[in-house]
């Protein structure tokens, strides 16, 4: 009997987060050991690679990341989705491991790989029995130097990527979600999808996607990752044996637009065949590293439950949420979400939802705005604080477990901001107060700054609910001044 | 650093089978502060009655909105202020359960998840709510290409039987479904008879498993009988396209029917499966598929074995207009299988994957814990990782040879797509 659902992502190319940019700051040979309960070393190879060790001897495994400072976020137009290409590219083979030769190694040796790209990132992994971790700085190092880019592997890899984006535009909700990003955006690169246009995947070629490998694939531009069980000392030799002899890159046009302030509502309205309605809210919302990032993660987990970070935790069960409460106990929608993930530049707070059956998308907004209205007038409660730090604690935990969560965490957090980011986040998340949830609350969601997307079935498609709804005609449409 | 992997198995794993027939495991792992339970009952969707496809699953849903001691609204502020997970779900022949959650939190979390599944209250109000919900994941899942060819592969591989319907049912079933079905289903078709519990984490074993007893002891059920008919047997091969409108890829799904867990080619057929749509970039299927035309972002097959029966398939995704070459390609290497002898290095790289990852799955509670509840649920013993090695090396070409040619059969094949259009043969 089926399960419903397919499985089997190779990437998860559509998850959002990221950040970087003092990637020269680190040039020196100092190792630095933090002193907490899970000791971890840093050090700076003399090509400028970040290194980060962490030994963790609970099970007989050790995870290898590298993390590349480079994503959608630094593409230009014409060659959007150029980063996650590139990223398939590397595993097309170099001479010393001809396509097909890295996956069986690694595989013949029990690992698991996989390499995923985000707006802010190009990350490869592979996950071991301790003793044969090398196997993963060898191959990692190869591949950052001597990836071929064989014209007819280039050409062939073109359709597997259109492929792959059309797997997703099978999805009305995807196809509203790129919409909306892309009106949200007017300047910045955020605006553009991370497998990129198709217009682009169709045009690019192969000289362009070498030429942003040889730019962007580089030591001085990359972090690696080690946790699991190991010794810290043979694995800093391991790491300066593979990838220390490898030249640094050059210089990198580090310059990304600055998205302007939103100074009016922007609207997509989305048309098809597929009976289920949708809606998206978005607003622009700090970096990672802004002051203002732990009391909106806050906000997030009070309007619809703890996330954790990334690829890791948000599995629990959430239905105590304000959302949950509004929208689908009242039975206008059958799922309701919001999301605030962290990433280099300034994002999207954003919000979905799933609507029931002859539910209107103004019923919807509305709700979703008298939910934000209520804490931007009386902040959020205690108990509501309290949950969103035990629940993050919980994740924690939960992420601590495996070597490969660590490691990924690890090296997402140098990234998008700093280790000493994630690991003071539980602190920084208890120091939150109601008074700072409120202040974000009124300062982040203002109407005159909101990109709002509907997804409405055609007629055709079984349901009408929606047909003659006017925009906006019954929403509340005062409009908020920008700050 | 070279340490030997210690397995989990008898001589660490502390096992008690209650006299209501319901198996306890417990093993401890302080690396961190966390709990995970893991957990089967006997009742599942091949218990749907004719006609309401989907009441398993339905029943189960309703479990974790309102018991006699913990009301919806206090479940979820039980479960969520502390961060854990508490999931009940459904498979054809289980149903699943299980807890996530911090080791101080873990005697909370057991006495919610016993009061769930043993008094359930099935409210009105609940019930028309998540009924809601299901009707339109339902119709959300009618419009994914690859359910669709997943839904309509199954209902081919088993026509008119319970193996081939939704576990999660149909628009019209799950619509037909009242609240008294569901109650009825849970009076009559859970049991702790023959149910397992297995728990891996920052526990203290014994106490662990005297929570469990305690908890669970005084549950008293019969033994679940459920008696199916044996399914046809497939005659000719079956073509099936399912229009999806509005699409711009196509699914395809086909196979055979399998065999159970304890089939004794078992071990033979998952590493066939491995050659086949596995190992590296998913085995030959990825190799031809994805890599040398490059047709698919994904290419790949899978076996799965439940106690009594098993599926064997492929599937890939690619555009319409590639759908035909898609499917020739995968049946050609099909029929390969079980033409030419596999290369000795193919055997020998998926003898190596199988067996030398397994620490990777064991690497986590969570992993530990369902491992250990399958080893109990197919009863291949708790000292069975063992031998897997052994079991797995064991397997020789002639063997890949012979379940490729006893099972891959064309008379059995049933091949699906789902997607726009009709299909271009």
């Amino acid at each position: 009997m089926p399960g419903d659902k397919p499985t089997r992502n190779l990437e998860a190319a559509l998850f959002r987060k990221s950040v970087a940019s003092d990637l020269l700051a680190h040039r020196t040979m100092t190792i630095e050991t933090t002193n907490t309960a899970n000791p971890t070393t840093r050090l700076t190879l003399a090509n400028g690679l970040q290194v980060i060790l962490r030994e963790n001897h609970s099970a007989p495994v050790a995870s290898f990341w590298i993390y590349y400072r480079v994503g959608s976020r630094n593409e230009l137009p014409g060659l959007t989705g150029i980063s996650h290409w590139v990223e398939h590219m590397l595993f097309k083979g170099t001479a010393r491991f001809p396509r097909g030769e890295f996956d069986k190694a690694v595989s013949r040796a029990g690992g698991q790989f996989n390499g995923m790209t985000s707006q802010d990132w190009t990350t490869y992994f592979e996950t071991f029995p301790a003793e044969r971790i090398e196997l993963a700085l060898e191959v990692e190092s190869d591949r950052m130097a001597n990836a071929l880019f064989d014209p007819a592997e280039t050409e062939s890899e073109r359709s597997v990527i259109i492929s792959e984006r059309e797997g997703s535009e099978n999805s009305y909700a995807y196809l509203l979600s790129e919409e909306l990003q892309s009106a949200a955006f007017v300047a910045h690169s955020y605006r553009h999808p991370i497998i990129g246009w198709k217009s682009d995947l169709t045009a690019m070629n192969r000289d362009e996607l070498f030429d942003h490998y040889r730019t962007w694939y580089t030591p001085n531009n990359a972090v690696a990752v080690v946790v699991g069980d190991f010794d810290t000392t043979e694995m800093a030799a391991a790491v300066e044996r593979h990838f220390g002899h490898l030249p640094p890159g050059p210089q990198l046009n580090l310059r990304v637009a600055v998205e302007p302030e939103q100074l009016a509502e922007r609207r997509v309205l989305l048309l098809g065949d597929d009976p289920t309605a949708y809606l998206a809210m978005a607003f622009h919302a700090p970096a990672a590293g802004h002051a203002d990032f732990f009391p909106l993660i806050v906000l997030d987990a009070v309007l619809s439950g703890a996330k954790g970070l990334g690829i890791v935790g948000g599995g629990g069960n959430n239905r105590s949420n304000r959302l949950y409460r509004a929208l689908v106990e009242t039975r206008l929608a059958v799922d309701v979400g919001s999301s605030f993930r962290p990433t280099v530049d300034p994002d999207l707070f954003s919000f979905f939802a799933t609507l029931a059956p002859d539910v209107t998308h103004n019923a919807i907004e509305a709700t979703i705005w008298q939910e934000i209205e209520t804490i931007q007038r009386e902040g959020v409660t205690e108990q509501e604080l309290a949950k969103a730090i035990k629940q993050t604690r919980a994740q924690f935990a939960y992420s601590s477990e495996s070597v490969t969560y660590q490691a990924y965490w690890l090296g997402f957090a140098e990234v998008v901001a700093s280790l000493d980011w994630l690991e003071t986040w539980p602190q920084q998340l208890a120091a939150v107060t109601s008074a700072d949830v409120q202040r974000v609350a009124q300062q982040y969601f203002a109407r005159s700054r909101q990109t709002v997307g509907w997804y409405v079935p055609n007629e055709s498609a079984g349901q009408s609910g929606d047909a003659d709804e006017g925009w906006g005609e019954d929403a509340d449409m005062e409009i908020e001044s920008a700050e | 650093m070279k340490r030997p992997p210690s397995y989990p198995g008898s001589a660490d794993t502390q096992r008690t089978a209650l006299p209501n027939g319901l198996t306890l495991l417990a093993r401890e792992n302080h690396s961190a502060p966390v709990v995970v339970l893991e957990g089967m009952l006997t009742a599942g969707a091949l218990d749907d009655p004719t006609g309401l496809a989907g009441i398993s699953s339905f029943t189960a849903n309703m479990l974790t909105r309102g018991s006699e001691h913990y009301s919806y609204r206090r479940f979820n502020e039980i479960i969520e202020s502390v961060g854990a997970s508490l999931s009940i779900t459904t498979d054809s022949d289980s149903l699943n359960f299980g807890i996530t959650c911090l080791s101080e939190d873990f005697p909370t979390l057991v006495e919610v998840l016993a009061d769930s599944l043993r008094r359930p209250v099935f409210d009105a109000e609940q019930f028309t709510l998540v009924r809601g919900q299901k009707l339109v994941r339902l119709q959300e899942r009618d419009q994914e290409t690859g359910a669709v060819a997943n839904l309509r592969f199954y209902e081919s591989l088993y026509p008119a039987h319970p193996l081939g319907a939704a576990v999660s049912g149909y628009v019209e079933t799950v619509g037909a479904i009242r609240l008294e079905d569901l109650a009825a289903f849970h009076a009559a078709h859970y049991t702790p008879h023959g149910g397992v519990i297995a728990v891996s984490g920052d526990v203290v074993a014994p106490q662990a498993i005297d929570l469990l007893a305690h908890t669970f002891g005084d549950w008293q059920g019969a033994p679940h009988l459920r008696s199916l008919a044996e399914p046809a047997p497939l005659l000719n091969p079956a073509r099936v396209h399912a229009t999806v409108a509005g699409k711009v890829q196509s699914d395809i799904t086909l196979g055979v029917r399998g065999i159970p867990r304890t089939h004794p080619d078992h071990a033979a057929v998952r590493v066939a499966n491995t050659i086949l749509g596995v190992f590296g970039m998913m085995g030959r299927l990825g190799e031809v598929v994805r890599e040398q035309q490059g047709l698919a972002y994904y290419a790949y097959s899978s076996q799965d074995s439940s106690r009594d029966s098993g599926v064997w398939m492929a599937a890939a995704g690619v555009n319409p207009a590639n759908v035909e070459q898609a499917v020739v390609s995968i049946l050609a290497e099909i029929e390969r299988l079980a033409a030419e002898p596999v290369l000795p290095e193919e055997l020998a790289d998926s003898q190596a994957y199988l067996t030398g990852s397994l620490p990777l799955t064991l690497e986590t509670n969570d992993g530990i814990a369902s491992t250990l509840l399958n080893l109990e649920w197919y009863g291949l013993g708790l000292d069975y990782l063992a031998g897997y090695s052994d079991e797995i090396f064991n397997v020789t070409i002639e063997d890949i040879q012979r379940v490729a040619q006893s099972y891959l059969r064309a008379d059995g094949l049933v091949v699906v797509t789902a997607g726009p259009g009709a299909p271009s043969t």
